[in-house]
């Protein structure tokens, strides 16, 4: 057991783990709460433009996804707000521009992309350690944004409107939410990859929301939860080497049979 | 002052006038209740009020102020409000938002006992850790009574307040209302005339124009008739309904 711990994967894989947990459980606590499951899968797709763009630039591709993920973020909040559109309409709109420009960058760029498939799907394996450092940032800056802003975004997921009258800046702290579930889009990006991680994002929350209706407690019982799923998703995926993303979503499906199973 | 001032105020959505030619004011201290069928504009003016839409013409002053400016004296009841009955808040959060003081500022100690003292008064206490989605009906709609009243407002605006509200509670909303009138002023939605009538000072009528406006006393005579907008006031000693079809 102890020799298993001393493998640069695995090290690695738990490391992992952790850092996409905690976004998982405290972001994707509040997408959950406030039913922004979707507006948030069109930002992580939307992020692919940065993706492309940052292969274009020579640049981090995670490190180029993240103005671009902010930007749609911000472009898909203030049309639902402000726009005589649906946001239903606009999220899709995003959504495939975002992906096309993508394509398009990668496209321009002389060369072939050789782990466009990672960003797509997830694979652990291409995580490198700027990548980590990366993810560990962006960890960092969620974590003490959420407990500075704490009041507000619970007030804000609950009752916008409400919020508004007691004299809270209602709109720019949704779009500050907004800009962290584009953060945590960043983080996930590689190892679960843009088209599958909406799952890791909202299935520990969605898990955990059945056993408490403290928020705070959701968030912990999120994150242990998240570490263990995607834990066992990762090495799971390195036994059978299979894709850390389409394995991690298994995993975390089946989790959520199970514990709704379990409830009733 | 006044606390409320509507002069010539005129509301449209899509090109449909909602509100035509409001003008009207509400004074401190006022307990006023506002009646009118569906879709007569009585939520549209209190969203108004408080800021939340903008009139397209005319003008509104709350306590001399535009009204975005005037929330901090404002304490509010919606409608009705949907939400995940799962949402991780507790009874006592909920109401504990109403207390919010702006950004960085924690809840202090007296924001606590204000929670406290506004739960007893909707006699919620006995639930202020129960998760909000797991109260019934009238239970919760006394909980965002509460939530309104939290900050001791200078105006109290509760849209339809009585909503799934039973009897019992009912004498004692209309006994805490009678308490709360001193210090401000009351604006109330309600459909239930007769028993609003019994207890509030004015009542104003409205159907995309008001009808009317004054004390409780003069509507009672022949409103339906004058102004176009159905009324109950049975329990003012008026011996047939004045209630008709439209
Ligand atoms: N967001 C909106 N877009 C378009 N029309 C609206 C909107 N909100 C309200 N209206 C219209 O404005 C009118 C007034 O609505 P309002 O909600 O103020 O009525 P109300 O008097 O509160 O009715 P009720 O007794 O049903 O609560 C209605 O005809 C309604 O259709
Ligand atoms: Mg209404």
């Amino acid at each position: 057991m102890y020799d298993f711990l001393q493998y640069e994967f695995i090290q690695r894989a738990l490391i992992t783990a952790v850092l996409v947990s905690i976004v998982c459980g405290v972001v994707g606590s509040y997408v959950v709460i406030k039913r922004i499951v979707s507006l948030s899968g069109a930002i992580s797709h939307a992020a692919f433009g940065g993706v492309g763009l940052g292969y274009f630039l020579t640049v981090n591709p995670v490190l180029a996804a993240i103005p671009f993920s902010i930007a749609s973020a911000m472009a898909i909040g203030g049309v639902e707000k402000k726009v005589n559109i649906s946001a239903d309409t606009a999220m899709g709109i995003l959504w495939s521009v975002g992906m096309a420009l993508g394509v398009i960058f990668i496209n321009l760029t002389p060369g072939y992309a050789p782990d466009l498939f990672s960003y797509l799907f997830g694979d652990i394996l291409t995580v490198t350690n700027s990548d980590l450092l990366i993810m560990l940032t962006l960890d960092l800056i969620i974590i003490t944004t959420v407990y500075i802003f704490r009041r507000e975004f619970l007030a804000v997921s609950f009752d916008e409107e409400f919020s508004t009258v007691v004299g809270l800046p209602s709109l720019p702290i949704y779009m500050l939410l907004l800009a962290l579930v584009a953060l945590s889009v960043v983080v996930l990006m590689k190892v679960v990859g843009i088209i599958l991680l909406i799952a890791l994002f909202t299935i520990p929350a969605a898990i955990s929301k059945q056993y408490t209706h403290n928020l705070t407690k959701l968030m912990s019982l999120a994150t242990i939860i998240g570490i263990i799923l995607a834990s066992v998703g990762i090495i799971l995926s390195y036994i059978f080497n299979l894709a850390s993303g389409a394995t991690i979503v298994m995993v975390l499906a089946a989790a959520f049979l199970i514990s709704y199973y379990l409830k009733d | 002052m006044k606390a409320v001032e509507f002069n010539h105020v005129n509301m449209k959505y899509n090109e449909q006038y909602v509100l035509q030619d409001i003008n009207f004011s509400i004074k401190e201290k006022d307990f006023m209740a506002i009646i009118g069928p569906n879709g007569g504009g009585k939520s549209t003016i209190l969203k108004i009020i408080l800021g939340l839409l903008t009139p397209d013409d005319g003008e509104v002053k709350v306590f001399g102020r535009d009204p975005k400016h005037a929330r901090d004296l404002m304490g509010y009841l919606p409608q009705n409000l949907s939400f995940d009955p799962q949402f991780p808040i507790s009874v006592y959060e909920t109401v504990l938002t109403g207390r919010y003081h702006g950004l960085f500022k924690s809840y202090k100690q007296s924001d606590e006992e204000a929670v406290i003292q506004a739960l007893n008064d909707v006699e919620m206490q006995d639930f202020k850790d129960r998760q909000i989605g797991k109260l019934s009906g009238g239970q919760m709609q006394r909980v965002f009574i509460a939530r309104a009243i939290v900050r001791n407002p200078k105006l109290l605006l509760m849209d339809e307040p009585m909503a799934s509200i039973d009897p019992d509670m009912q004498s004692s909303f209309y006994k805490l209302m009678s308490q709360l009138k001193d210090e401000m002023a009351i604006v109330l939605v309600s459909h239930d005339v007769g028993a609003v009538s019994t207890h509030v000072d004015k009542i104003a009528c409205l159907n995309r124009e008001l009808f009317y406006h004054g004390p409780v006393e003069d509507s009672a005579r022949g409103l339906e008739e004058i102004y176009h907008c159905p009324i109950d006031l049975i329990s003012h000693g008026i011996p047939h309904r004045v209630l008709r079809e439209h």
